[in-house]
């Protein structure tokens, strides 16, 4: 009786904490979802599932989530591979010159952790049509000078581009501990065992080792890149013409701009059920084929 | 004595004065050393004296800085691992921890037979011939893990093996394939006292079978002394004696190896003071084993008992001259033990006595 009394005392606090600063919003959240609820409204109706057939039924809805998605499926392949080989570089650079090995390790890693806004502005003044760095260095190779960030076409991918550049330095950081958790004699014992050129021994030794950090670099990745919002809010603010409107800053419009807090419920619970199930597939995935230790 | 007329045999692996720098530093200066066919040579020496490399040396996975090494009359100093085709088995096993027991022991076939796009899964249903090398390669493996009671382990991974099953595992994966010479670094190390003597027995019945020339690394002299045919000391990169085991026991070739080797450091007398032992000692180095110091009131050399240790069968005295100098003395049985600070007379058999020159060498007395 003492012993679960203190039990309850330990877990007590915070679970309190849990069950009224997550759990309730959260089924609050999946009430409004289905009301027409406005932030200051004094009464709200129940529309059943109107405002998650606005969000899927409607093209800006749907636009939105396209470009979630077009997003994620260009930031995430491209930001895990880029980190998993610029942190074999600098792991394999820090045996022979290990300070340019460190120098380069911060230069990677500052985007990731200088302000994301602060780093918008200094892009979006790289990326002006007329007077930016990139559209002038563009023509000084004879290439067509490009509206990066004002081209409908365009726009989605500069953003990705950017989402890329920021996340690689943070990827690589937890490759480069994984990098540093294989023991060399596995390296020694492939070479005995005949492998000869790096390649054969990064697939018999570095990728399988590395799996466990692969897939939670995976899993971090994705949930950044599902969430992006503020290169969208610091340099397009969504537009032009919604080509580079994204779910959360999405949600972020109908919720804090328009106060439709019924139908940004929706988004988010839409939003939530995409990155739960997106964890799962991957956990189930990619779990029976990494090796844990 | 068999060193001497095997030598004269043309050897299958061997170092030719091999010196390895790191940096500055000489790890191994110098270095010769011939493995023939059917032999077993054992690398002795304490932790940092440069066995280790001298192994990683033979495997390619260091390269030489000055020296050759020769594989069957070949110069393979700039060859790596794989075309050395010499099997290594590492202290920490080094098991692939994500691939099954057949997977790590086929590893070296798969390498040594198989392209890189032959050994790309799924191969095997798409080509027969894929499909062909890999039964052949299955079955070789089926075989060697037979051989070491690994055929009801092959679905494990390493990780569900005792430390036991896990050496055998990578011996099974040095032996898979056709290897010119086997090394083992510390192969005993990471196991109990009671595998340890299994696992030797073992080594030498697989020897015995294989005939492959083994190299065997190692810090611990009973394991060199009972196992190998050869044993190479090693002393600060350098090979300080090469000889038998009863060679090295009963004729150290410098003071060195004389207080490396047996299981109580030798006592050393210096010049001067082992007058009393031996006419040579003015000049001489005299040393003696622990055990064949005898408590004797005629004995010249005198010492006070400093402290007195139970060891179960025997009991060692540490004594101490009027010159400082420490000795040890083991007495069988536990009757008319001398009590601590007591004077006691040393008296030592010449024939029990090794003489060295001022420089540390072995010396040849008349006797």
């Amino acid at each position: 009786m003492r012993k679960h009394l203190t039990d309850l005392m330990l877990v007590g606090p915070a679970a309190i904490l849990i069950v009224v600063f997550i759990f309730m919003p959260v089924a609050i959240v999946i009430v409004l979802a289905f009301t027409d609820y406005q932030f200051g409204a004094s009464s709200a109706n129940w529309i059943g599932i109107d405002n998650f057939s606005t969000l899927f039924g409607s093209k800006i809805g749907r636009k939105a989530l396209s470009n979630t998605l077009i997003y994620a499926a260009i930031v995430i392949p491209c930001s895990v591979g880029f980190g998993l080989l610029v942190a074999i570089g600098l792991h394999n650079l820090s045996k022979t010159l290990p300070r340019i090995s460190a120098i380069l390790r911060t230069v990677y890693f500052l985007p990731v952790a200088a302000t994301m806004v602060a780093l918008a502005v200094s892009w979006q003044m790289l990326l002006h049509p007329s007077l930016g760095l990139i559209n002038n260095w563009m023509s000084m190779f004879g290439l067509q000078p490009q509206r990066w960030l004002s081209d409908r076409d365009l726009v989605l991918y500069t953003l990705a581009v950017i989402g890329v550049w920021q996340s690689v330095g943070y990827n690589m950081v937890l490759f480069l501990a994984g990098l540093a958790a294989i023991p060399s004699t596995l390296y020694d014992a492939a070479e005995v065992d005949g492998a000869q050129s790096g390649w054969a021994k990064f697939w018999i030794v570095t990728w399988p080792m590395l799996g466990p950090t692969t897939m939670f670099v995976m899993i971090v990745t994705a949930a950044t890149a599902f969430r992006i919002f503020e290169t969208v809010a610091a340099m397009t603010g969504g537009g032009p013409a919604y080509a580079s409107d994204t779910i959360v800053y999405a949600l972020y419009r109908e919720g804090f701009v328009y106060f439709k807090a019924g139908y940004a419920s929706a988004i988010t619970v839409v939003f939530f059920l995409a990155l739960l199930l997106l964890t799962a597939i991957q956990m189930l995935i990619v779990e029976r084929k990494v090796h844990y230790r | 004595m068999s060193a001497v007329t095997q030598s004269e045999v043309s050897g299958r692996i061997s170092l030719e004065g091999v010196t390895k720098k790191f940096g500055e530093a000489e790890a191994i200066k110098n270095i010769s050393l011939t493995l023939h066919k059917g032999e077993f040579v054992a690398l002795l020496g304490a932790s940092g004296c440069g066995k280790s490399t001298t192994l990683r040396l033979l495997a390619g996975l260091e390269t030489a800085t000055s020296g050759r090494v020769m594989l069957n009359g070949r110069d393979v100093t700039k060859e790596g691992p794989a075309a050395r085709n010499i099997a290594l088995m590492f202290q920490s096993y080094a098991l692939y921890p994500h691939l099954t027991v057949a997977q790590n022991i086929s590893m070296p076939l798969r390498l040594g037979r198989m392209s890189a796009l032959q050994r790309l899964p799924g191969a095997g249903l798409l080509s027969n011939s894929v499909r062909g090398m890999q039964d052949a390669i299955a079955k070789r493996v089926l075989e060697v893990a037979t051989t070491l009671r690994l055929e009801k382990l092959l679905q494990r991974k390493p990780s569900q093996l005792s430390g036991g099953q896990q050496q055998r595992v990578a011996l099974a994966r040095a032996l898979v394939r056709d290897p010119s010479a086997f090394l083992l670094d510390e192969p005993l190390s990471n196991l109990d006292t009671q595998l340890r003597g299994d696992t030797r027995d073992e080594l030498r019945a697989l020897h015995r079978r294989t005939q492959y020339p083994f190299l065997l690394v190692t810090h611990d002299q009973s394991d060199a002394l009972s196992m190998a045919d050869r044993i190479a000391v090693m002393i600060d990169g350098q090979i300080a004696q090469l000889g038998t085991p009863k060679n090295i026991f009963e004729t150290p070739a410098n003071i060195a190896v004389a207080t490396f080797i047996g299981n109580h450091r030798m006592n050393m007398v210096p010049p001067g003071e082992a007058e009393l032992l031996h006419t040579a000692g003015g000049q001489c180095h005299v040393g003696v084993r622990p055990e064949d110091v005898r408590i004797s009131p005629n004995g010249k050399l005198e010492a006070v008992v400093e402290s007195i240790a139970f060891h179960g069968e025997e009991t060692i005295l540490r004594m101490k001259t009027q010159n400082n100098t420490t000795l040890r003395t083991m007495l069988r049985g536990t009757q008319s033990l001398p009590s601590q600070g007591q004077t006691v007379g040393l008296a030592v058999e010449q024939s029990a006595m090794h003489f060295f020159d001022r420089q540390g060498q072995r010396q040849k007395v008349p006797q």
